[in-house]
Parts: structure tokens; sequence; C-alpha cells
């Protein structure tokens, strides 16, 4: 008796959790919020200047109350996982976002509304995740590539993913590459001239063998902190993001843009889908595109930015110390954009999946 | 120790225990483990007959697809790797905490037991994220131990301590020998040390007396603690990551792999089923050891 009951209560418990689960994604136009309001930001940490929150009250009245996320896995998780409405304004890379739009789950953006969109560089509203920002502005951009010890990297001239995935002597055993699945496996597709967003089974095949091979002179993944094995001499070539790059302290790091060609990628804003608040949303994307919130970014993230505005008031002293961060705009939009896979998401994390389980 | 005396009110609380009301007080643990214990692996379950969307997401069309691509030699392989770092790390945690536990259960003063215990728990105050970083700090090629190593004239070369087997194992076994002392430690101090000195004065020498008397007398501690180990070790996903450099992937970094990269919460569903069910043979095994060892002592 006792466990019957007990079952149904379980029972109960999980289809109501099913329930509000499924009422998650509720759509249809909300009921809008007039006057000032409290808009719902979701933005990765440290990533708007700090008193980002008072300077757009003092211009338009609305508070902002932020939600932190620690990666667009992270911002997809919770916008899935919260009622339509819940959230205003969210920051997330562009393969995420077009995700996002081709699942209905963002507003499409009124240009009226945002008339600074004229400070972002003409290259900006051509990415091909988004052309002509129907529904993402982009905030930030940048790309990957080969980031070593001049100091230590005396034979090798650093022109191609080929030092990473058959490397030299000296770099043998001191090399580490990106371990997310998407920036995985860009070296191997790009040095086999393939798409780094393809989802056919042989070409996948083939690159995850090339990477499985260059696991034996590497001496390990790493996406977040190959800037300090940089400076502590433990690896001197990694794969990773130009701005990171740029954190290293020791003067003889060096950035190279592999010959082949790499991604682009581009952190957006978007507008969830129901956002009841969708006045003040356009209000703080027009906002952040004034050139002191770009200028802000460029100088602190040591990012790149698609504002014009921002990265012309730049010191020039600041492109010179991080030569990554003087791509041009027409250089970064030739490195492929990363695109959502769809269907094809499941091949791919197989083919990376693969790789890291290779002995 | 009137642990083993029968006590005096036991009378008094077998009629508490019959009481109805006494069930309340259970209420508040098994709320906690409805919601956030059976819920969650209910959705799981239900999840991993589903499929991924285009987008990822679950989309609610029956299917068995998730389980065939788990048995798939690639996964497989990656639950039998962590399968033997998990059994490594708890054959190590047991030859070190056995003998921690004994020396620490053997001190007949009450307070340096519990000084000596507070030193074994004291790492648990601090994140265990930060003190698996803190190994990278000393074991990196230009990190302390290659340094001192260094500074001494014992080595020419800095050794790769670091992103390799060896540093996945030593993080977990770093992690987890708390989770084996003080299982063992529990059950050698309930121990009469009585037992030991008859068993000496009938001529046993130590190594014998160890071997007939006190392990088997331990044997649930030992159980549970290999057990508390394996089971964390199993499905650890952080140290693989750090220590390891990410070199190869335990089942703990394929399922959150799925769910975050992958986006495809179904598989991993699956894929978290199927360490579940590992762990439940397991928990089953440990029943059975406990039953029968509680056998032995009953018909001794």
């Amino acid at each position: 008796m006792r466990r019957v009951s007990m079952v149904r209560s379980l029972a109960v418990i999980s289809t109501v959790a099913l329930v509000v689960a499924a009422c998650g994604g509720g759509s249809g136009a909300a009921a809008q919020e007039t006057g000032p309001v409290t808009l719902q930001v979701m933005n990765f940490a440290n990533y708007m200047p700090d008193d980002i929150a008072e300077r757009f009250k003092a211009a338009t009245g609305h508070t902002i109350e932020l939600t932190l996320t620690s990666s667009n896995e992270d911002a997809i998780a919770k916008l899935d996982g919260s009622p339509a409405g819940t959230y205003d304004i969210a920051f997330i890379t562009n393969p995420f976002a077009e995700g996002l739009n081709k699942a209905g789950k963002l507003e499409a953006l009124d240009h009226a509304k945002i008339p600074n969109l004229s400070n972002l560089y003409p290259e900006a509203t051509q990415i091909a995740t988004d052309p002509g920002n129907k529904f993402s502005v982009p905030y930030s951009w940048g790309t990957t590539g080969i980031c070593y010890r001049s100091d230590l990297v005396k034979e090798t001239e650093i022109d191609s993913w080929k030092d990473l995935l058959e490397p030299s002597a000296e770099l043998s055993g001191k090399i580490t590459m990106m371990d997310e699945a998407r920036w995985l496996m860009i070296p191997a597709l790009k040095v086999l001239g393939y798409s780094a967003n393809s989802t056919d089974a042989a070409q996948l095949e083939e690159a995850a063998g090339l990477l499985i091979k260059a696991k034996k002179t590497l001496l390990g993944y790493d996406a977040e902190t190959f800037y300090t094995k940089l400076d502590s001499g433990e690896a001197v070539a990694v794969h990773g993001w130009d701005g990171w790059c740029n954190y290293a302290t020791d003067p003889n790091v060096k950035w190279a843009l592999p010959s082949e060609g790499s991604d682009l990628f581009v952190d957006a804003m978007v507008i969830p889908k129901g956002s009841p608040r969708l006045d003040a949303a356009h209000a703080f994307i027009n906002f952040i595109l004034q050139p002191e919130n770009g200028q802000w970014v460029a100088e602190n993230i040591l990012y790149k930015v698609p504002n014009k505005a921002a990265m012309d008031a730049l010191d020039p002293a600041l492109l010179v110390k991080y030569p990554n961060m003087a791509i041009s705009p027409a250089d970064l939009l030739k490195q492929e954009s990363l695109r959502d896979l769809g269907e094809g998401q499941t091949r791919f994390t197989d083919a990376a999946t693969k790789v890291k389980a290779a002995p | 120790m009137d642990r083993t005396e029968p006590s005096a009110d036991g009378g008094a609380r077998r009629g508490l225990a019959h009481w109805r009301g006494s069930r309340l007080t259970l209420a508040p643990a098994f709320v906690w483990w409805a919601v956030f214990l059976v819920t969650p692996i209910v959705l799981i379950l239900v999840s991993s007959f589903f499929r991924r969307g285009p987008f990822g997401g679950v989309v609610y069309e029956l299917t068995l697809a998730n389980f065939v691509r788990a048995f798939d030699p690639l996964y497989l392989g990656v639950l039998w790797y962590s399968v033997q770092i998990a059994f490594i790390t708890t054959v190590i945690c047991f030859l070190i905490g056995f003998p921690a536990a004994y020396f620490i259960a053997t001190r007949p003063n009450p307070r340096v037991r519990a000084a000596l215990l507070v030193l074994v728990v004291l790492p648990f105050l601090t994140n265990f994220l930060i003190r698996t970083y803190a190994w990278i700090v000393l074991l990196n090629r230009e990190g302390v131990v290659n340094q001192s190593l260094r500074g001494m004239g014992l080595i020419d070369a800095p050794l790769s301590l670091l992103y390799n087997d060896f540093a996945v194992v030593m993080g977990l076994v770093y992690g987890y020998l708390p989770l084996m002392i003080l299982p063992l430690y529990a059950a050698l101090e309930r121990l009469h040390p009585e037992i030991r000195e008859a068993a000496l004065d009938l001529g046993a020498r130590p190594l014998r007396i160890l071997r007939t008397v006190t392990l088997p007398l331990v044997l649930p501690g030992i159980v549970a603690g290999c057990v508390f180990v394996f089971v964390p070790s199993l499905g650890n996903f952080p140290v693989p990551q750090l220590l390891g450099g990410g070199r190869r992937i335990m089942v703990g970094n394929l399922i959150n792999q799925q769910f975050l990269e992958g986006r495809d919460w179904p598989f991993g569903s699956a894929l978290a089923l199927m360490l579940m069910s590992v762990l439940m043979i397991l928990l089953v095994v440990q029943s059975r050891v406990l039953r029968h060892s509680r056998e032995i002592q009953l018909d001794a």
C-alpha cells in the first residue's frame, strides 16, 4: 500500500515537472509592459562595463537585472528551461543564435528602434548566420589561430595548422589544442580543405584520423587556460581564441592566422521570443552600440568589436601591442563563420568524441 | 562504548517508532529525495526514449536508438577506460586508506583520534575544483615538484607528471581518499581490541590476525569505502579534463559533452542510465556482501 502511494506521488511530481517544462516553450505575442521596466539581461561574466546599468538607467529610466552564463550551452539551457518572457536580452555566439532562430525562439529586430546600427562596419551586416541582422546584433567578433612563443619556437615558421598537426621536433609535446568539439575539428578540417561546418561522414572521419594521429605530439587539450601554459613554457604553440592569446603576459607570445583559413565567431545580442519588454530591449541594444561601450570591450577584453566608431576611437598603440586586434573586418569575414549544424551535429559530436576517446 | 550494549530505554524507543506521527519526521527527507533525486532520474529515463531535435532539445518521438548507439564500441570503450581508472583509484585508495584508518582507530587517546579525523576531512573545506587546480601548480613541468627535484639535483629534465593517466588517478585518489578512510575507520574503531588480543594470545602472528580476524570483521567497512570511492571516480569529469589535459575522456566527460556541446539530451540521458546501471549492480553486490558478512558475524 505504502509503496503504491509513494509511486503515485512520484508520478504526480514528475508529471508536474514535465508539464512545467513543456509549457516553458509557449509562444505568442506577449503583453507589453510600459513605463520604466526591469530588463532581464543574460550575459557572460565581466563582458560589459561595470557601470552599464547606471548609465542605461540614466539614459532611459530602465533598470537592468543581469543573469550570468558560463557558456553558450549554459545560456541555451537557461533559455530553454524558463518560460517565455523571462529574458529580454541574451548575449550568445552566432551559430547558437542561428539555431535558436531556426527553432523560432528569437524575436525579429526592429531596425527603426536601433539607429546606432549605423556605427557597425558594413561587414557586420554580412555575417553568414544572419545577413542583414534580422535577429542578432554583433557585439564582438574574432577568430581562432595559433598563439606561440616566438623565443621558444626558433626554427619553425608558424603559418599553418600543419605546425600543430604534424609538428617539428621543437614543438612536439608542447602543443595544446581546443577541446570544444566545434573548434577541436577546425585544424584538421581546414588542412584537408573542408568546411569547418562539414557534417559529411567521410570528411569528418578523415579529419578525426588526422587529429588522433596528432594526439601523440600533444601536451593536452585546453580552450581556457592555454595562455598560462604559454607563459610557463609548458606549451610553445597552441590553438586558441585571438582575444585570449592577448592575455599571455610573456612579451614573446605571438599570434598567427593559419594560411588554410580559420573560423569567424561573433558574440551577438538577441531578444528571446516572448519578451514582454521589447521597446526597452531594443533601447538596450541601441545603447550598447554607442562607441564607448565597444571601446570598453576592445580595451578590457582585448576582443575586436564590429563597431567601427569604437575601433576608430582606440589608441593605435593597442593595435601595435596586440596585432590580432588589427585584423581588418574584411580579413575577418574571409574566415568561415561557424554555422548551426542542425541534424548533422550528432555526426560532428561523434567524430570529436572519437578523437577524445582515442588512446 | 555503550553502542553494543542493549539500551535501557530500548522498549520505550520501539514504542515511539510505532507511533504513527513519527513518520512525519521523514517528510523533509522524503520531499528532498523525491524532488531532487527521483524527479531528475524519471526525467532522464523519459527523455532517453526520445529523439534529439535538429536544434537540440527533445522531440517526443519514441525510439530505442539512443540505447543502440550507447552500445557502440566507441562509447563502450570510454566506459571500459573509466572502469579501469576507477578500479585502480579504488585499489590505491584502499592500500593507502586501510593503514591510515587502522592507525587512527588504534590510537588510545580519543582526542588524538578526533584530531586525526579532522585532518582527514579538512580538504573538504575547500572546493574540489580549486584543489584540483592546485595540483596543476604542483605538477606542471615548471611546477613546484619538478623545480624542487631539479634543485636537489635528482633529475636533469623535468618529469611529465601532468596530462596523463597517472595524473588522473592521482587526482582521483587525492580527492576521494577521505571517503575510503572514514568508513574503514568507523568499522575498525568498532572492533574490540580484545578480539585481536585473544587471537594474539592464541598464538596467531600479526599478519594472520589481520587476514583471518581483522579484515573479515571490517569487510562491510571495506566494501562501503570501495563503493564510496569507485562510484564518484567513475563519474568524475573535472579531473580527466584538468589533470589529464583532456587527452582521454571518461564517461562523465562523455555525458557532460552530450548534454552541453552536443545538445543531445536524449543520448546523454541514455549514457547516464548506462552509468547508473553499472553503479546499481555495484550497490547490489555491496548489499549482498554486507548481508553475507552479517550472517557470518551472527554465526560466530
